[in-house]
């Protein structure tokens, strides 16, 4: 929305400058976007008078101009056959920058003469006004006298206007909060009626549906034509083009009083009678910048935009003809068959009210989008369908002459809002405010409350304190006030948001072991962790491509977006593993094919809450810079390290966790992953490298290891009351080592020997580690050597030689049952 | 004694030629071992007299001594040549690179995030946490947004297929919902922020599909603006880490909130690049207000009794100020440069005792 500072100054008595307006604007909760001021655009440009033009020496078509400026008398080199002694024109010194040219004047000489700045055509101060040449200004204008004055441009205030306040669609709306917060003196808005001198011969039919009301009124004999300078001036510098005077005082009603209208010229009219209707069409549209489907409509209309629609039975249509011709969509745009043109003698207003959430949506099926669109969608004022048509009607006889009927009504305005019952004391109970209950009842009557004594005081929740109550009534335009919070609002943001007190909370008790639950808590110490084990955070989208869900185990039909912004990222992920995949391909892609990347995010196996799960997954696509040491390379192994360090950091139950091989799922590689378990139903985490074709789908080069966590199966430890440890104890007696060498089938497990050489004796074997694996001679075909390390901690004394022997024993024959056998 | 003293002097002569410790136990053999020269002298005190015993005793006593000592500092000499050598073989080159090391970040962001909860945790706050997916009823209606009304359309919302029986479920397009499941959940007092991820479909280089939002509520007896305003500007004051925050207050409209208000803050906008704590720009920055009475309502509480505030604020976008982030696209695109260059150390917890970052 835009106005001029002179067209609120029609309706606001005021000394205040664009900026006072724009800053008492931002603070009554009026958002400007923008101020566009050709004062300050055209700063360095001046009015000037040639004194002096004679032909060029070396150019037929230069002149070389004397030229008094504010500068003093001036050399200047003129193009324009319009350059002659006497013209009153725009002069602009070196250095100016000309928007219109897009360049900063320099001193050059001319074939030989040098010029001493430019005199300006319109186009070149973008205040075109459609003529060649240079400006040809009135005489009477002072030489010096600012370009901006000069030609009348002012500054152009634009505003972003929220859904509550259409009123604020109209320069009169502004006007009156401006008033109430103390920028000027509102002027009298009302309008006097125009009294009818003949009947009206249309007549008009609402269903009560599709409009509620519509009034409207035939005024013969205008005489119509390109509107006056000043009313074309005011909606030009709006950005609106001016088209005819009746059509032009329909949208300078819209933008001052935010009422659209729309005028029809009557000799277009078939019959007596304007309807508005419902639609007859089927339910689909064809959006209007579309060609229609072969099948065609019921009902079209082929609106002024010279676009064809279809109409559908939710949208209001205005039809004549007795009501078989479409000729407008009610409160959208009008027909082109009965709009009005120059021709135009008789013409028939309409002021109509719609349903706002109809007119929004056949905006939105149509895609529509006009002045009256964007109104009626908002909820124009229910009061101004009479003093709307009235002031169309004043307007009218003043530019284009004629004789005006008698109005007439069709169907009913929506009922007024009703009372709000209200105590001023309310404003400081739900603000902070400190303010006077007088102050309070001014500023709301300033904004065009009513306020009465409360009816009936003792049927109201205020029995009690009834003595400071009021009844608050909203007027018609102010649709969006509602209940006593929303009067605060009024008071507050008029007397200003500035005068709200600041007021410490409460203090409140803390909670004991912090705000954070066990599974933000967790999620935040994984963070730290993986950050710390060398892996970078990545954020991803929650979304992927259908195709890559259902590669992850998901895609399922009510995870798919209707309206994805992309089609790549049309369905929820099941995991985060693909999307840290992507980003190491697009980082490979890039040059820098080394990536440590994780993620903490959601991820999502249905549309019920319970569905959605927290994961953390981190990948490694290995690509260390060659060293020099021969270190072994980052592998599966890798991976698994810091998976456990992470489960064991966020206390998961990590001895207890079972390495299910060749059960992950099918995105890994089956032969290089597995599931980290407590058992089959309760699996924290998968790990392993991924799949290569599941890489080849994402187009990623491999090798890529991984792991993905869920959060929420990862079990809590007890919550325990108190925060103190079990008593430290430690052996004093030395722990001893012994080594074995067992030979097992290759595809054997070699955590299924440790795990049955750690089980043969619980008490004194502290650990069992491997460490050496070894295939080859000495060793059958088929067969593997897995040499295990025992530690023994001896608990209350030491061992003989005779325990020792004992338990090696007990560890191979355990081992042995678990499918090792000792090597000779 | 002439036989002593040339044993002596032919000995330590021995010594001193000895070139490894080899030899020189080979010396120390010779002369003090079972079959030793000196070993030999002492054996012959035995045939002697008393009176010749004590003088001859005495003298090869002081022999050996001396032989003893000659060894003994010989071998310590020739120890520490062997261990030079040792040294002066074993020199590495530490020039070479450490084995190499991943550097690991924590995203701005999820660390803005964590600065955020602190702040809040401090000031007795709790976190709240809902479903991305949502329904209709917590994402609108229970907010005061009227079926079919344009303020829902401005929302821009991502929606799944509507299924056979009607129901539509949509990706929140704010954190509101948590406090709609919070208060129909809990009765006030209530104190929480509900942190986590919002969806609009909107993409360019300040609008991302996804993006963070850290919401507010407070529902309580006597809860009013000014307590709002005191809340915001004491975290906007402590979030920002500069000496100066100056922030103003401005009316707005949402739905579920009456009174509504932005919150700008000023910064310094010459240059490009937004300095917070500077210069005489405005910059909105959250949005906020008193809890709609309808909201209450339609979260089963009542609006006589009861009433709060809550505000939002977009974690992304704090997080691009606050460290100077250009581009709200690249946040999300896994950069591993990116991340390097604006990411945070593991170390960097946010704490009351060292700072935010």
């Amino acid at each position: 929305m835009k106005f001029t500072l002179s067209w609120l100054k029609d309706h606001l008595d005021t000394e205040a400058s664009a900026t006072d307006v724009v800053a008492a604007m931002t603070m009554a909760g009026l958002e400007v976007e923008h101020v566009t001021d050709p004062a300050s655009k055209l700063a360095a440009f001046t009015v000037a008078k040639i004194v002096e033009a004679v032909q060029h020496p070396n150019a037929d078509r230069l002149r070389v101009c004397q030229v008094d400026t504010v500068d003093g008398r001036k050399e200047i080199v003129c193009g324009a056959p319009n350059a002659r002694p006497g013209l009153t024109t725009v002069y602009a010194p070196i250095g100016a920058y000309v928007p219109g040219l897009g360049v900063t004047l320099v001193e050059k000489p001319v074939r030989g003469v040098v010029s001493n700045g430019m005199l300006c055509s319109g186009s070149e101060l973008e205040a075109d006004d459609g003529s060649e040449g240079i400006l040809e200004l009135s005489n009477d204008l002072a030489v010096g006298t600012p370009a901006a004055t000069a030609l009348g441009l002012e500054a152009v205030i634009d505003f972003e206007v929220t859904p509550n306040r259409p009123d604020w669609l109209g320069v009169a709306g502004i006007a009156r909060d401006l008033a109430a917060a103390g920028v000027g003196k509102l002027n009298d808005l009302s309008i006097a009626p125009v009294p009818g001198t003949f009947p009206c011969p249309i007549s008009i039919k609402v269903d009560g549906e599709a409009c509620p009301v519509f009034a409207g009124r035939l005024i013969k004999g205008v005489k119509n034509g390109p509107s006056p300078k000043w009313l074309q001036d005011r909606l030009k510098a709006i950005g609106l083009r001016p088209i005819n005077a009746l059509v032009d005082v329909t949208n300078l009603i819209s933008y001052d009083r935010a009422r659209p209208l729309h005028v029809y010229d009557v000799a277009k009219l078939v019959g007596t009678t304007i309807e508005a209707r419902l639609g007859r069409g089927k339910a689909e549209v064809t959006p209007g910048d579309q060609p229609s489907p072969a099948e065609h409509h019921d009902e079209q209309l082929i609106a002024l935009d010279g676009k064809t629609y279809d109409i559908t039975p939710e949208m209001c249509v205005i039809a004549d003809a007795d009501g078989n011709r479409p000729i407008g969509l009610g409160g959208v745009m009008g027909g082109e068959s009965t709009g009005c043109s120059d021709d135009t003698i008789d013409v028939f207003i309409e002021s109509a009210w719609f349903e706002p959430i109809r007119i929004a949506q056949t905006g939105r099926a149509t895609g529509i989008a006009s002045d009256a669109q964007y109104r009626f969608a908002r909820t124009v004022d229910t009061g101004s369908v009479v003093p709307g048509l009235e002031l169309a009607t004043k307007l009218i006889l003043e530019l284009c002459g004629g004789q005006p009927s008698d109005i007439v009504v069709a169907g009913e305005a929506p009922a007024p809002p009703g009372p709000i019952l209200f105590d001023p004391a309310y404003v400081g109970q739900l603000s902070g405010l400190e303010i006077a209950p007088e102050r309070s009842l001014k500023i709301l009557t300033d904004l065009g409350f009513t306020i009465e004594p409360p009816k009936d005081v003792s049927a109201t929740a205020f029995a009690v304190s009834a003595e400071s109550v009021v009844c608050v009534t909203p007027p018609t335009f102010r649709r969006d006030v509602e209940g006593k919070a929303d009067l605060v609002e009024e008071v507050a943001r008029i007397a200003g948001y500035g005068e709200l007190p600041s007021t410490a909370l409460p203090e409140v008790p803390r909670a004991v072991g912090g705000v954070l639950t066990a599974k933000q808590a967790r999620a935040r110490t994984a963070r730290r962790a993986l950050a710390a084990a060398g892996y970078a955070e990545a954020l991803t989208y929650s979304f992927t491509s259908r195709k890559t869900a259902e590669l992850f185990g998901g895609g399922q039909d009510e995870l798919v977006l209707a309206n994805p912004i992309a089609s790549e990222l049309d369905c929820m992920r099941p995991s985060l593993l693909p999307n840290l995949i992507d980003a190491a391909g697009r980082n490979a892609r890039q040059g820098f094919p080394d990536v440590a990347l994780f993620e903490i995010g959601p991820v999502f196996f249905g549309d019920r809450p319970q569905d959605q799960k927290t994961a953390i997954a981190a990948i490694l696509a290995p690509h260390a810079p060659r060293g020099w040491d021969k270190a072994k390379a980052e592998d599966v192994f890798t991976v698994k390290g810091a998976l456990l360090a992470l489960l064991e950091e966020i206390g998961a139950p990590v001895a207890s966790l079972q390495t299910a091989q060749g059960s992950a799922s099918p995105w890994w590689h089956p032969g290089r992953s597995a599931r980290l378990q407590l058992g089959p139903k309760a699996v924290l985490a998968e790990f392993g490298e991924i799949h290569p074709a599941v890489l080849k789908a994402l187009d990623v080069a491999g090798p890529v290891y991984g792991f993905e966590i869920t959060l929420e199966a990862v079990p809590e430890p007890k919550k325990k009351a108190i925060k103190s440890r079990p008593a430290f104890s430690p052996s004093p007696l030395m722990p001893l080592t012994r080594d074995f060498a067992f030979v097992a089938d290759k595809a054997k497990a070699a955590g299924d020997l440790v795990k049955a050489a750690a089980g043969a004796d619980k008490a004194l074997i502290d650990a069992v580690r491997v460490f050496d694996v070894y295939e080859g001679p000495g060793v059958p075909d088929g067969s593997k050597s897995v040499a295990l390390e025992v530690v023994v901690q001896p608990r209350d004394k030491t061992l003989t030689e005779a325990e020792i022997e004992a338990l090696s024993a007990k560890i191979v024959a355990a081992v042995e049952k678990a499918g090792g056998k000792l090597r000779g | 004694m002439t036989d002593l003293t040339t044993l002596e002097a032919d000995v330590l002569a021995q010594v001193a030629a000895a070139g490894d410790l080899a030899a020189l136990d080979a010396v120390r053999v010779a002369a003090l071992g079972k079959t030793g020269s000196i070993s030999g002298l002492l054996k012959t005190l035995g045939s002697m007299s008393p009176e010749e015993r004590k003088e001859r005793g005495a003298a090869i006593n002081v022999l050996r001594d001396r032989v003893q000592t000659a060894l003994n500092d010989k071998k310590a000499a020739l120890e520490a040549a062997a261990l030079d050598a040792r040294l002066a073989s074993e020199t590495l080159d530490l020039t070479l690179p450490a084995p190499h090391r991943r550097r690991g970040s924590v995203h701005p962001t999820m660390q803005t995030m964590d600065e955020m909860i602190a702040i809040f945790a401090e000031m007795g706050f709790a976190v709240a946490e809902g479903p991305d997916i949502e329904d209709d009823f917590h994402n609108f209606t229970a907010l005061n947004f009227p079926p079919k009304h344009p303020a829902r359309e401005m929302h821009d919302t991502f929606f799944f297929n509507t299924k056979e029986d009607g129901e539509r479920m949509l990706l929140r397009t704010h954190t509101s919902p948590v406090q709609v499941r919070t208060m129909v959940s809990q009765k006030p007092p209530i104190r929480i922020i509900a942190p986590g991820r919002t969806y609009r479909v909107d993409n360019d280089a300040t609008h991302t599909p996804v993006f963070h939002q850290v919401e507010g509520l407070v529902i309580d007896k006597g809860i009013h603006m000014g307590h709002l305003k005191w809340t915001l500007e004491t975290f906007l004051a402590r979030f920002f880490e500069t000496d100066v925050v100056t922030t103003q207050f401005r009316p707005h409209h949402f739905p579920f909130t009456e009174p509504s208000a932005e919150m700008d803050v000023q910064c310094d906008r010459s240059g490009g690049e937004i300095k917070i704590g500077q210069g005489t720009s405005w910059l909105e920055i959250l949005g906020c207000g008193m809890v709609h009475p309808n909201v209450l309502r339609a979260c089963g509480i009542d609006p006589d009794e009861y009433q709060g505030f809550a505000f939002g604020m977009g974690v992304d976008r704090l997080g691009m100020l606050k460290y100077g982030m250009p581009d709200l696209r690249d946040m999300w695109a896994s950069d591993s440069r990116w991340l390097s260059h604006y990411g945070f150390s593991a170390f960097a917890a946010p704490n009351a005792a060292s700072g935010l970052s």
